[in-house]
């Protein structure tokens, strides 16, 4: 009986050691896996950079990228700018109502799209409609060793492929945002003035004497650090398709790859929001 | 082998394994300039990882591979750039860019690795694409084209920089007979005016035998050769020999042959 018990006792130690072991085994392995993406996320950017300021510098694959990010995402910007313009003042007419001072509503208006919605929304736009379309490209091509044929014609994929795309999307996205900031300042115009009783002049002067330049350049700011992300997440996760875990094989892969880009970089751009809001306050 | 020729690429005791899959087991092989080197071998066996060794794409896991007498794992990237622009390549799956048309596929190693303008582009593209009887396809994307013509398309645009070394990874793949000789007499052709050295890995045997120099066998992660296509057919190693056997059949006798053939029916 005692040597039965000892045997069990020894049984059920061994397999917690296996089961320790291998849950230390896995937790060495995520996080080996964790810092070699983010590694390699940053190298990935570095190198995106410098392809960027290498010359010889080439025009037209650029205006192509603007095009694609910029002047593509324009419908989709103006009329997120519109509604969001207009339900601002919905909102902001509603509160200041109950204050008694609707005269801050051009001024609440402006200020809420320029530091805050305009460059958010605008980016989590052009992350849904660009950032994916970029990394399927990139992960198409990864997978039909498109990117390998152009390293072996000795063609820098990173200054072919991404720097463009890079480029373009910091010209894009602070553009982008002002159009969403005007089309969002006649929206609110249009609710607040037309449909309720702001007057124009009240509505125009409250953001004239309340709008400073520091609300305009952290707009600025973050505009250009949300364009930075959105490429460079989106076309990361493209490029390296092959190094994902599930291996990124075939149309399924490449579409949960995209699906991760889109999320990433719209948490990213969430998280950023926050910490440029931090920073420049 | 004729000693007094260059050494364009030399593998020397690759080993390479994915996982606790070993793919190459001291794989050790030597490209000479201007010949033609064929890689055979069953599917699977390694010998698109040898051509991916030899192109930088994949770094062995012990064992030297040098090109130009440079070894690729102390190559940084502008190296790599450098090594990489004599080199012309094939794909099995061509991996021309989907996106772009016939022409701008062509005509891309030109646009982005020299400064010609766009009217020197055009007379070199359209020359290309005549040579490889193209002529009139410039606008068609690669999803509009047939399987032999993606592969003419890639073969324009492995050449367009005068190669000093073209690699054909499975070249005449899901091809017809008819088409896969049309890519061997352009093969033969471009070979014979740009004097390129030429790494072949197929498995059109013995077709592929008319045009080499040197035929390689890998079988069990091991490289058996190179010889000459004659000598390759007749040698004493069995896994060679069996590869012939298998490949080419005996020699065909209709005395023992074609009675057997029948009963089975």
């Amino acid at each position: 009986m005692h040597t039965c018990v000892n045997i069990m006792d020894r049984k059920v130690g061994v397999a917690i050691m296996k089961s320790v072991t291998k849950y230390i085994a896995r937790l060495g392995s995520e996080t080996m896996y964790f810092f070699a993406w983010y590694g390699r996320l940053g190298l990935f950017l570095l190198t995106s950079v410098f392809a960027l300021l290498r010359p010889p510098y080439k025009i037209m694959p650029v205006i192509r990228q603007i095009h694609f990010i910029g002047a593509n995402s324009l419908y989709v910007i103006v009329f997120t700018g519109l509604f969001t313009g207009m339900v601002l003042g919905l909102q902001g007419y509603y509160t200041l109502n109950k204050f008694g001072s609707i005269g801050f509503l051009g001024a609440a208006v402006a200020i809420s799209l320029i530091r805050e919605l305009g460059p958010v929304l605008a980016a989590l736009m052009v992350i849904g409609r660009a950032g994916s379309a970029i990394c399927a490209e990139v992960g198409i091509m990864r997978n039909s060793e498109q990117i390998d044929a152009l390293e072996c014609m000795a063609i820098d994929p990173f200054r072919y492929l991404i720097a463009p795309k890079l480029l373009a999307a910091l010209i894009s996205m602070p553009l982008l945002v002002c159009i969403f900031d005007v089309v969002g300042i006649f929206g609110g115009y249009l609710v607040g003035v037309h449909l309720f009783d702001v007057g124009a002049g009240a509505y125009f002067q409250g953001m004239y004497q309340n709008v400073v330049w520091q609300d305009l350049e952290m707009g600025f700011v973050k505009s250009f650090v949300f364009g930075l992300l959105m490429v460079w997440i989106s076309s990361a996760r493209g490029f390296y398709l092959h190094l994902e875990r599930d291996g990124g094989f075939g149309a399924q892969g490449v579409s949960r790859t995209t699906t991760k880009a889109v999320v990433m970089a719209s948490v990213a751009v969430l998280v950023w929001d926050y910490l440029v809001s931090a920073i420049m306050l | 082998m004729k000693p007094e020729k260059e050494i364009v690429i030399e593998l020397e005791d690759v080993h390479k394994s994915f996982g606790s899959q070993k793919v190459l087991d001291g794989v050790s092989l030597k490209i000479l300039a201007g010949t033609t080197t064929v890689i055979v071998g069953a599917s699977g066996q390694g010998k698109s990882v040898i051509l991916k060794h030899m192109l930088g794409l994949l770094k062995p896991d012990s064992g030297q591979v040098r090109v130009f007498g440079r070894d690729l794992a102390q190559c940084n990237k502008a190296d790599m750039r450098q090594i990489r622009s004599s080199f012309g390549v094939l794909f099995q799956n061509i991996a021309l860019f989907d996106s772009m048309n016939v022409y701008d596929n062509v005509a891309l190693p030109l646009r982005e690795r020299t400064r010609s303008n766009e009217k020197q582009v055009r007379v070199a593209v359209e020359e290309k694409l005549a040579l490889m009887g193209l002529e009139g396809q410039e606008d068609k994307f690669p999803a509009q084209l047939s399987g032999g013509m993606k592969k003419r398309v890639g073969l324009a645009r492995a050449l367009m920089l005068d190669p000093k070394v073209v690699f054909f990874d499975e070249p005449t793949t899901g091809l017809d007979v008819n088409k896969s000789n049309e890519i061997y007499r352009l093969f033969y052709r471009t070979q014979q005016q740009l004097n390129y050295t030429a790494v072949i890995v197929s498995h059109d045997v013995p077709k592929i035998f008319k045009l080499s120099d040197y035929v390689a066998l890998i079988a069990n992660s091991r490289m058996h050769g190179p010889l000459s296509p004659e000598v390759f057919q007749l040698s004493d190693n069995p896994l060679i020999r069996d590869f012939v056997l298998e490949t080419m059949g005996p020699i065909y006798s209709s005395e023992t042959e074609e009675s057997l053939l029948y009963e089975t029916f």
